[in-house]
């Protein structure tokens, strides 16, 4: 046999061999789970409770079992749903939306490694994300408490926002783990075009292993150092889209720009598919938002109605400031405000009144704009896809906002006695070690994998386009 | 013989491919092409990536014809052709060494 007949059989082998492994694994895995059901049932309850807050109301405290627990079979369909939407935002969403801005010889690769990366991530959520963001532990991460998802059955409850009422945790379990598909997904954008497929699944799972899981204990499950703080984040305005955004800027330094950029034609390949992708964005993030409240009333239609109401304005904003500016609005731009007004929305969705999501879709549109214009001048780094432009830069106006506006003098939802500047610090503290927690994880991360694999393609490579090169595909034939 | 080979606006191929007929012309073969010549491009702007598009779709006609009808050919395109503003197009003219009709084999002038 030739050495490379030896190599292929060896790699082949090997791989079998591995997920053989897994199989088993997996098998035994699920059948040490299947025991003792009602137990853990009970166990589940008394767990401390996950989710982010609603700004007035302090958390249901574990002693409270006062209160019968209910599940209703219409919060349970919603989250269903909900979860569904978030699974639609990445694949093909996400995928869409960033393919179209690529050239067509790139565009398999883009949506390969968002549909990799989101499906890589979500199973390592059940693995040991969730536990290790949700389960008990410290201030800054949760434990093992529930690694492989252990003590957790149909049966097993998870609060929400009001007292009593629950919901199965595994379909929480389902709804937080399309999260953290999705925020690594999103960092694909920054460095599209150049990156080896294995640095990128490689960099995927260190970042949300260590930067991910840790972030979304401290805002989201109480105990958190954020969440204890009182910092507002509904959705995601940190844990996902600043903490992508840098991520994204940070690795598109980190891999360099592509080549030709700045001299040749890197223009996008299909902006029609761009839209379809923003489209899907805007409806799938209904589940994002409106489902982060885990359970269908009036705070989740406030959630809803944000969602549609912020991104409408950034979506007409951002048109009318490039018409102002540059003489043209374009559907590039349109699409962009659109996603740009639903990354600000993300964490006010819950706190924030209607005319204060307006408000926020207004400021958003304008400053992402700047954000993929003079900002990115400013910071030199080619970032393929604007991902810290609009999700970076727009994730952090969000959050700030949402001290503002979450104050009742604004029509928010924040209790008497709130006050916009000590709120305003909260959320500013926030946004900070977000910023500096991923920037550092994603810098040593990428540091690494490039001293053992490289990050970077060949310039060979990236002229011929990844579709063939790492994937043996072409596109549009 | 000559091969005519003329680059027009995309918008007047009906036009022009009327006007051979009349002409006489009996066979064309059309190819979308892009090109500058002193026409302008134009610019496109994708989130403030500013490209300079040079390159413009044109429409590249060839036609083979006897010697008699080249100045008509070339007379009937020019006049459906032409708006008068740059970017109207150029017809060349070349001698043609050989023509074979696939068909039936004939040669020279029967083929054309």
């Amino acid at each position: 046999m030739s050495t490379l007949t030896t190599r292929h059989t060896l790699r082949s082998r090997a791989l079998l061999a591995a997920l053989a492994l897994m199989l088993a694994f997996g098998f035994g895995v699920a059948l040490a789970q299947d025991a003792a059901p009602a137990e853990m049932a009970e166990t589940a309850l008394a767990e401390p409770a996950p989710a982010p807050m609603a700004v007035a109301e302090p958390a249901a405290a574990a002693g409270e079992a006062a209160l019968e627990p209910t599940v209703d079979k219409g919060d349970v369909t919603w989250m269903l749903v909900a979860t569904l939407l978030v699974v639609m935002m990445a694949v093909p969403g996400l995928a869409l939306f960033y393919g179209g801005l690529v050239r067509s010889k790139n565009m398999l690769s883009v949506l390969m490694q968002v549909m990799t990366v989101f499906s890589l991530i979500v199973i390592l959520w059940s693995v040991y994300g969730y536990s290790l963001a949700f389960v008990g532990g410290n201030a800054w991460i949760g434990s093992f408490d529930a690694l492989f998802l252990k003590g957790i059955t149909p049966d097993s409850l998870a609060p929400t926002f009001t007292d009593g009422v629950m919901i199965p945790e595994l379909i929480f379990v389902a709804f937080q783990s399309t999260f953290a598909g999705l925020t690594c997904a999103l960092i694909v954008g920054a460095f599209a075009e150049r990156m080896k497929f294995s640095a990128v699944l490689m960099f995927a799972v260190i970042w949300f292993t260590l930067c991910y899981l840790p972030i979304a204990h401290m805002v989201w499950a109480s105990g958190g150092y954020l969440f204890e703080k009182g910092a507002l984040d509904f959705a995601g305005g940190t844990v996902v889209h600043i903490n992508a955004g840098v991520a994204g800027l940070v690795a598109a330094y980190m891999v360099g720009k592509r080549l030709g950029y700045g001299r040749e034609q890197l223009a996008p390949h299909n902006l029609v598919l761009t839209m379809v992708g923003a489209s899907l964005l805007w409806v799938g993030w209904f589940g994002f938002n409106a489902g982060s409240n885990l359970e269908a009333n009036g705070g989740t239609a406030l959630a809803f109605i944000n969602t549609l109401m912020a991104t409408a304005a950034a979506v007409v904003s951002w048109s009318a400031a490039e018409a102002l500016l540059r003489g043209k609005a374009s559907m590039l731009g349109g699409a962009s405000g659109a996603v740009a007004g639903l990354v600000a929305i993300t964490p006010a969705c819950g706190s924030v009144g209607v005319m204060g999501a307006i408000m926020i879709g207004v400021i958003a549109g304008p400053a992402c704009f700047w954000g993929v214009t003079g900002l990115k001048h400013l910071l030199g780094v080619d970032d393929t896809a604007d991902v810290f432009g609009v999700h970076g830069l727009g994730g952090i106006i969000g959050a700030l906002l949402t001290g503002v506006f979450a104050a009742p003098s604004l029509g928010g939802g924040g209790a008497e006695d709130f006050s916009i500047a000590s709120q305003l610090l909260i959320q500013a503290e926030a946004v900070v070690i977000t910023i500096v927690w991923s920037g550092v994880v994603a810098f040593v991360a990428l540091y690494l994998i490039r001293l053992l694999i490289g990050l970077r393609v060949s310039d060979d490579e990236q002229r011929e386009g990844l579709d063939l090169t790492a994937h043996g595909e072409s596109a549009y034939n | 013989m000559k091969l005519i080979t003329a680059i027009i606006r995309p918008f007047k191929l009906d036009e022009v491919r009327e006007a051979l007929s009349q002409a006489g012309v009996s066979g064309i073969t059309i190819t979308e092409v892009k090109g500058f010549g002193r026409q302008k491009g134009h610019t496109e702007l994708y989130r403030g990536a500013e490209y300079v598009v040079d390159f413009l779709p044109k429409v590249k006609i060839e036609t083979a014809v006897a010697e008699g009808l080249v100045d008509v050919v070339i007379e009937a395109i020019s006049q459906v052709a032409r708006t008068g503003k740059t970017g109207d197009g150029k017809i060349f003219v070349t001698p043609i060494d050989q023509v074979i009709r696939i068909r039936t084999g004939e040669s020279g002038a029967d083929a054309v």
